[in-house]
């Protein structure tokens, strides 16, 4: 149906909400990349034929949501209207959850979280630890929606914001409520957002462009994708809102190739607001038309720089510009263009449903709202957090993220992707804001928030980093084309021992050049993650070049396994993984490892239930 | 080879034949053949009526595309940050061990193809190997052989 004014939209969504029972049973199934990883769709068909071989299709409504954020637990399903929270499910949990909780009102026991503080177990997901602190504004609805369903978006007030904008407001009072909230980009460099929506609407042309980056190119960082795939009409909305304020009519999502699930909810999400009138033609029977094209980027982390964006949106390879001209003046086929990442773009109803007001009181002095993080790496609860701008690091990584497996030590965090930097422990109570990581040498970035323990080299990583950087590079610049192959070399020889003191300071000038000559922001920040360590881990770069010891014991050319006697029980488990041979033993005797014959895999070191076996 | 010029034209009718639509197109193309032929890249650069250098220039210039034919079964293996501290070099370095080839080659018997990905955004299950759009998380060197032997 197509909506033709903002009465039938309201008439429409009445009925949506008259017609669902509040109090009607609904089980969601977390279908986030996490959960789906670990067979989820799997538990959700078993739920479907549970309730139905039960007779309870009726009764209970089965959704299939995106990502709930606690992917350390998944799969995940909650139980309204109860708000149960049940964890960890497997196919045959399904029978079990239909007959007790659905049928008989009982909790079960064994499904639920036990927090790792008190040892109870947790009914409700508010609860949760991992949960309590967050702020989950923009995620929150990823629950209680089915992304392929517009009516469930309806039914919690989606497209309000475009009503209340079509309703009256000036195109100048959007981009001022923007303002007003304080909201900055979510993509990178956390330039504010109405101001850039005003310099697309004061550019002079009659077409101008409207993009969304879901290039999400931060490896390490999925919040981009769970966004798009739980609930895509958000983005939209706000893509929607922004282009009224600007002044476009055309405007473009760029999705990475690599989402073929976010790519296929947001061309859904598209289609069925183009069939209600959100989308194309005098949008809500206005005079604004507004419609939508979906690309797919090439596997490129160049492509997520705005002006290799936009070549690649004409159909060119991916290579950045100078950007004497901004983008807001001439992007895409040389027309003023205003390009946002997701996450940003999400924000925007929430901003004018709610006012720039309420939404400039949440955060810092100068980062306001919310923010979306993936927290990975070596950490008790992975996935996705959204957070009160401001809150401090400790916070994110020790009560919501449960802290650091296996008893090891927090080492490190590293924020901004490539482009970013390691904080060390030494500074985990700052809060985090735009300003304050940049500050420790960091950036906010899109939100990657890898944490790293004792076990992590930080010169490894320094050397992952800006091989990750070389490869991506486009190759059009010659300080990043031939400063990150340089670099790449020079950490190459200090992780395999042929390092020199002097290299400490070339890299010290090659990232000087690097920053300075470069031509897009790949390369001006491609040493931050070698200057960041090099600024708080020092002794390991000297214990690489002076020492030929990796403390981490991560680096290969530096390491040498051996098996301790006293501990070694003659399972024979290192001596039947071993690829090459090198490992000899008796049963029940303690083995030898031939370092002649090693190639240093660590497969043994893996294995070994009795920590027989030793690096040094 | 000889390709099938009508599937490219359905392929290149849906995005009406938009020069700005040219990746998108030459993706449809790669997943129709698994990779992209010489011929197929020529037909293209003539119905969108782009400069063939400028079609070869996006499909060389992209990760996502393969001028080689590729395996029946592709695995990736993710190197994004997430998976590297959790260990996944040991993993893709299993994998060549096991195949016999290194990251990005095809076994002879055009079984496997192994390719690096960076970040296929399940970072929270790292390290992750994705086989034929199947993700498997929490990958361990030990693990890869089984993986091969169900795939
Ligand atoms: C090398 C490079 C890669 C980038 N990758 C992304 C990306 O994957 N996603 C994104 O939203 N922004 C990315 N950015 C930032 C964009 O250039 C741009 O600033 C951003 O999309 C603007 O949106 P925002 O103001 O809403 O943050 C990247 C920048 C650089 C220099
Ligand atoms: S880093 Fe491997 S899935 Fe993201």
């Amino acid at each position: 149906m197509k909506l033709k004014s903002i009465e039938e939209l309201e008439d429409l969504r009445s009925g949506i909400i008259a017609k669902k029972d509040p109090n009607k049973t609904c089980i969601a199934v977390c279908g986030g990349p996490g959960c789906l990883a670990r067979q989820c769709l799997e538990v959700r068909d078993a739920f479907v034929n549970e309730i139905s071989a039960k007779g309870l299709a009726d009764r209970v409504d089965i959704r299939t949501t995106g990502c709930h954020g606690f992917c350390e637990s998944g799969p995940i399903a909650l139980i309204f209207p109860q708000g149960i929270f049940y964890q960890k499910l497997g196919v045959k949990d399904a029978a079990e959850i239909v007959e007790e909780t659905i049928m008989n009102d009982r909790i079960v026991d064994r499904l639920l979280y036990i927090d790792t503080g008190t040892g109870r177990r947790v009914k409700k997901e508010e609860d949760v630890p991992f949960y309590k602190k967050q702020m989950r504004l923009i995620l929150r609805n990823n629950s209680r929606i089915d992304p392929h369903n517009l009516e469930d978006y309806l039914a919690i007030g989606g497209y309000s914001a475009l009503a209340k904008v079509l309703d009256g407001m000036k195109p100048s009072q959007v981009i001022d409520e923007v303002k007003k909230s304080g909201l900055r980009g979510r993509g990178g460099g956390g330039f504010p957002t109405g101001r850039k929506w005003e310099s697309t609407r004061d550019a002079i042309g009659d077409i101008k462009y409207v993009i969304c980056n879901a290039d999400e190119g931060d490896p390490g960082a999925f919040m981009d994708r769970s966004i798009l795939e739980g609930n895509p009409h958000s983005v939209l909305e706000g893509m929607i809102i922004g282009a009224y304020a600007i002044g476009s009519n055309e405007g473009y999502v760029y999705v990475r190739n690599e989402y073929p699930l976010a790519l296929k909810n947001v061309t859904i999400a598209i289609k069925q607001a183009r069939e209600a009138g959100l989308l194309g033609e005098n949008i809500l029977g206005s005079e604004f038309s507004f419609d939508v094209k979906v690309n797919r980027g090439g596997g490129a982390f160049v492509c997520g720089e705005s002006t290799a964006l936009m070549a690649s949106l004409e159909g060119k390879p991916g290579e950045p510009r100078a950007k004497y001209i901004h983008t807001s003046e001439k992007g895409l086929w040389d027309r003023p263009s205003n390009l946002n990442n997701v996450e940003t773009w999400a924000n925007v109803p929430l901003i004018i449903n709610k006012s720039p007001e309420w939404y400039s009181a949440i955060g810092t002095g100068s980062s306001k709202g919310t923010k979306v993080f993936s927290l990975v790496g070596k950490i008790n609860n992975t996935g996705l957090v959204e957070v009160p701008m401001g809150i401090s690091l400790r916070e994110i990584i020790y009560d919501i993220g449960g802290g650091i497996p296996g008893g090891k030590a927090f080492k490190a965090v590293q924020t901004g992707g490539p482009s970013g930097g390691c904080i060390p422990e030494s500074l985990i109570d700052m809060p985090v804001d735009y300003e304050q990581l940049t500050k420790v040498g960091s950036m906010m970035g899109s939100g990657g928030m890898i944490v790293m323990d004792e076990d992590t080299c930080m010169v490894d990583l320094a050397r992952y980093f800006t091989n990750f950087l070389q490869e991506e590079s486009c190759g059009k610049c010659a300080p990043c084309r031939e400063g990150l192959l340089r670099m790449g070399e020079i950490l190459t020889d200090i992780t395999e021992g042929r390092g020199r003191m002097e290299d400490l300071s070339l890299i010290e000038d090659l990232s000087g050049v690097l920053k300075d000559a470069s031509l897009c922001g790949l390369g001006t920040t491609a040493a931050n993650p070698v200057i960041s360590t090099m600024r708080y881990f020092r002794d390991e770069y000297v214990a690489h070049i002076r020492d030929h010891k990796c403390p981490a014991g991560v680096c290969r050319e530096l390491i040498i396994y051996g098996i301790d006697e006293e501990s070694c029980t003659g399972c024979g488990r290192c001596l039947k993984n071993c690829p090459s041979g090198a490992i000899e033993g008796e049963k029940k005797q303690p083995h030898v490892l031939d370092t002649a014959k090693c190639i240093k895999c660590g497969i043994c070191y893996d294995v070994c239930k009795f920590d027989a076996v030793r690096k040094g | 080879m000889t390709i099938d010029e009508s599937r490219l034209d359905s392929i290149i009718d849906e995005y009406n034949a938009e020069q700005g639509s040219l990746i998108s197109i030459l993706q449809d193309v790669q997943a129709e053949y698994k990779y992209l032929p010489k011929v197929a890249l020529e037909y293209v650069a003539k119905q969108l009526d782009i400069p063939r250098v400028q079609v070869f220039g996006v499909a060389t210039f992209f990760k996502a595309f393969s001028l080689k034919p590729k395996g029946r079964q592709q695995i990736h293996v993710c190197m994004g940050t997430a998976c590297h501290v959790r260990g996944s070099k040991k993993v893709l370095e299993e994998f060549e061990r096991k195949l016999g080839i290194e990251a990005g080659g095809t076994t002879k018997d055009g079984e496997y193809t192994l390719e690096t990905v960076n970040c296929v955004g399940a970072c929270a299950l790292g390290p992750v190997v994705v086989n034929n759009e199947e993700y498997h998380g929490q990958m361990t060197p030990i693990k890869v052989e089984s993986l091969l032997k169900k795939a």
